[in-house]
């Protein structure tokens, strides 16, 4: 007799992306064990579990660009677990930079978040993705109707903030920051001209 | 053990063995007494015991040093390994592992120097003649990067005033501004317009001619691999780290305080002075603490410490600023 394990395809690949979104923190652990993150293993920890949490937060952008654009709306099922890594990328980046690196001073980032530019925008991008992972349960998105989606249009803002977060820390070589950026903004078009062309709506 | 070594001057050094000695002495201890008494003896093998304290041998020519321990940090040292994998030298890429990984095809040899402005003589020297009359000194300094981090290393050089007094500075001479070489062929990160080639900086002529100031030919011993600003750099333990001009080709006396590379890209940000001061922040990040990288084994954790004012140098160099407003000036 056949068993059915999952519902459907969607549901059968969503373990294997569980498991790919959390390949980037096995791999920074791995390094981090085995002397894999250079002369300034804090500084590369802080990097790459950032460069993850903006990755995943674009991804989740990419969604709606992607079903319009391969016509499987189903992609849609996809979206929460994506944004819940971003914001868990986004928990993780925030917590080694304060208890890591600043470590016993701890109490600077106060400071840094009212001081520093770069800081207060990236502080309030994880701000504001706590709304959006509490609200992300179906139970949720029932309770608020329309109200959710208007709340979950925050994205955009948020992931504004994280590009300029990225931008705004950099010395002098701003092509990387950049480059998220132009992806955030093709994302963003993509959308954009989607709806101007009056795209059949893809329920969600 | 260390019976043979000079007497260190002044309370904030380390005769030289020491840090060569000390890593060797744990391990040895852990070995027993014959190591120790053949592993340690740091005076009768020191380029030996420098190669072991790095852990793999340190690549190019061993130096004739003359002269250690007179200005020594007694903090742990930053591997040779860290000192050469991750720093900032943009002529090579703005990853701090570029310099390592794409300076293989430049030439420091042969080298000159060209020594221009306002002094009795002037001229282009071979490095070889610049530094001959100067014996070559072992120094640990403390390296603060304006990015926030910091290391402990041990350079070799020469007084960078001792140098410049040879070629008899008029009293015009107010400022020295010095130039780093132009290769964008053998440098690929000059290919990009991150900064405004070639490099530039500058010191004040007091800051110059202070025995701190120094002209680094080496480190670990050995020369100066490509990637930290071979065959000539400049080192100034109490300014931010990018005072530190590498691959030095012209040295000018000048009048005017000189234009220098972060200067001009952001004056608000980076200033002429650059000295390390814990007291005034970078515009976009806090200068209270660094993360100091040094030492070995797992360095995830409690790396963070104070940064002092002037990096530690406050007792040698604070009177060159005295009556400044350092917030000002910064």
């Amino acid at each position: 007799m056949h068993i059915k394990l999952f519902r459907d395809r969607i549901a059968a690949l969503k373990p294997l992306l569980f498991a790919a979104c959390l390949m980037p923190l096995a791999w920074l652990i791995w390094d981090a064990l085995h002397d894999g993150l250079g002369a300034d293993p804090v500084a590369q920890l802080e990097h790459r579990s950032g460069d993850w949490a903006l990755r995943l937060l674009l991804a989740t952008l990419a969604v709606t660009p992607l079903r319009r654009l391969s016509g499987r709306a189903d992609l849609v099922r996809f979206r929460r677990m994506l944004g819940m890594f971003a914001f868990f990328y986004a928990c993780v980046h925030l917590t080694i930079y304060v208890v890591i690196d600043l470590g016993a001073y701890w109490s600077q980032v106060f400071a840094d978040v009212v001081k520093r530019p770069y800081i207060t925008v990236g502080f309030a991008a994880w701000l504001l993705l706590i709304p959006l992972a509490v609200t992300s349960t179906r139970g949720m998105m029932r309770r608020l109707g329309r109200n959710w989606q208007r709340l979950h249009r925050l994205v955009y803002v948020i992931a504004l903030l994280a590009v300029l977060h990225f931008l705004w820390l950099v010395k002098a070589d701003h092509r990387e920051p950049l480059l998220y950026l132009a992806i955030f903004g093709a994302l963003m078009l993509l959308r954009m001209s989607g709806r101007a062309l009056g795209v059949r709506r893809l329920g969600s | 053990m260390y019976r043979n070594l000079p007497p260190s001057r002044g309370s904030q050094i380390t005769p030289e063995p020491i840090y060569r000695g000390r890593r060797e002495c744990l391990k040895a201890l852990g070995l027993g007494t014959v190591a120790l008494a053949t592993g340690c003896d740091s005076g009768a093998a020191p380029e030996a015991a420098a190669g072991k304290a790095a852990e793999e041998p340190i690549p190019g020519k061993a130096l004739p040093i003359a002269e250690r321990g007179h200005y020594a940090v007694t903090e742990p040292m930053t591997r040779y390994k860290d000192v050469s994998h991750y720093n900032n030298f943009y002529e090579f890429g703005t990853g701090k592992g570029d310099p390592a990984e794409t300076s293989a095809g430049f030439h420091p040899h042969p080298w000159s120097v060209e020594i221009a402005g306002h002094a009795e003589v002037t001229g282009r020297f071979t490095l070889e003649d610049l530094l001959k009359p100067h014996p070559l000194e072992e120094r640990i300094y403390r390296m603060r990067c304006v990015e926030g981090w910091s290391m402990v290393i041990p350079w070799a050089g020469v007084g960078l005033g001792e140098v410049l007094k040879r070629f008899k500075p008029t009293s015009n001479a107010k400022y020295i501004e010095l130039t780093t070489v132009n290769r964008p062929a053998e440098m690929p990160g000059m290919r990009s317009g991150t900064l405004d080639w070639p490099y530039r900086e500058g010191l004040r002529i007091d800051e110059a001619m202070h025995p701190l100031a120094l002209l680094a030919v080496g480190l670990y011993g050995h020369e100066l691999p490509n990637q930290n600003g071979a065959p000539l750099r400049l080192v100034v333990p109490w300014k931010y780290g990018f005072k530190g001009v590498k691959s030095i080709v012209k040295i000018e006396f000048v009048e005017k305080q000189p234009k220098t590379t972060w200067n001009e890209l952001a004056p608000e940000e980076y200033g002429f002075y650059a000295n390390v001061n814990p007291a005034v922040d970078h515009p976009r990040w806090s200068q209270k603490t660094e993360r100091r990288i040094a030492g070995d084994g797992f360095k995830v954790f409690g790396n963070r410490t104070p940064t002092l004012p002037f990096n530690g140098y406050a007792d040698q160099v604070a009177s060159l600023y005295a009556g400044m407003d350092l917030r000002r000036d910064f």
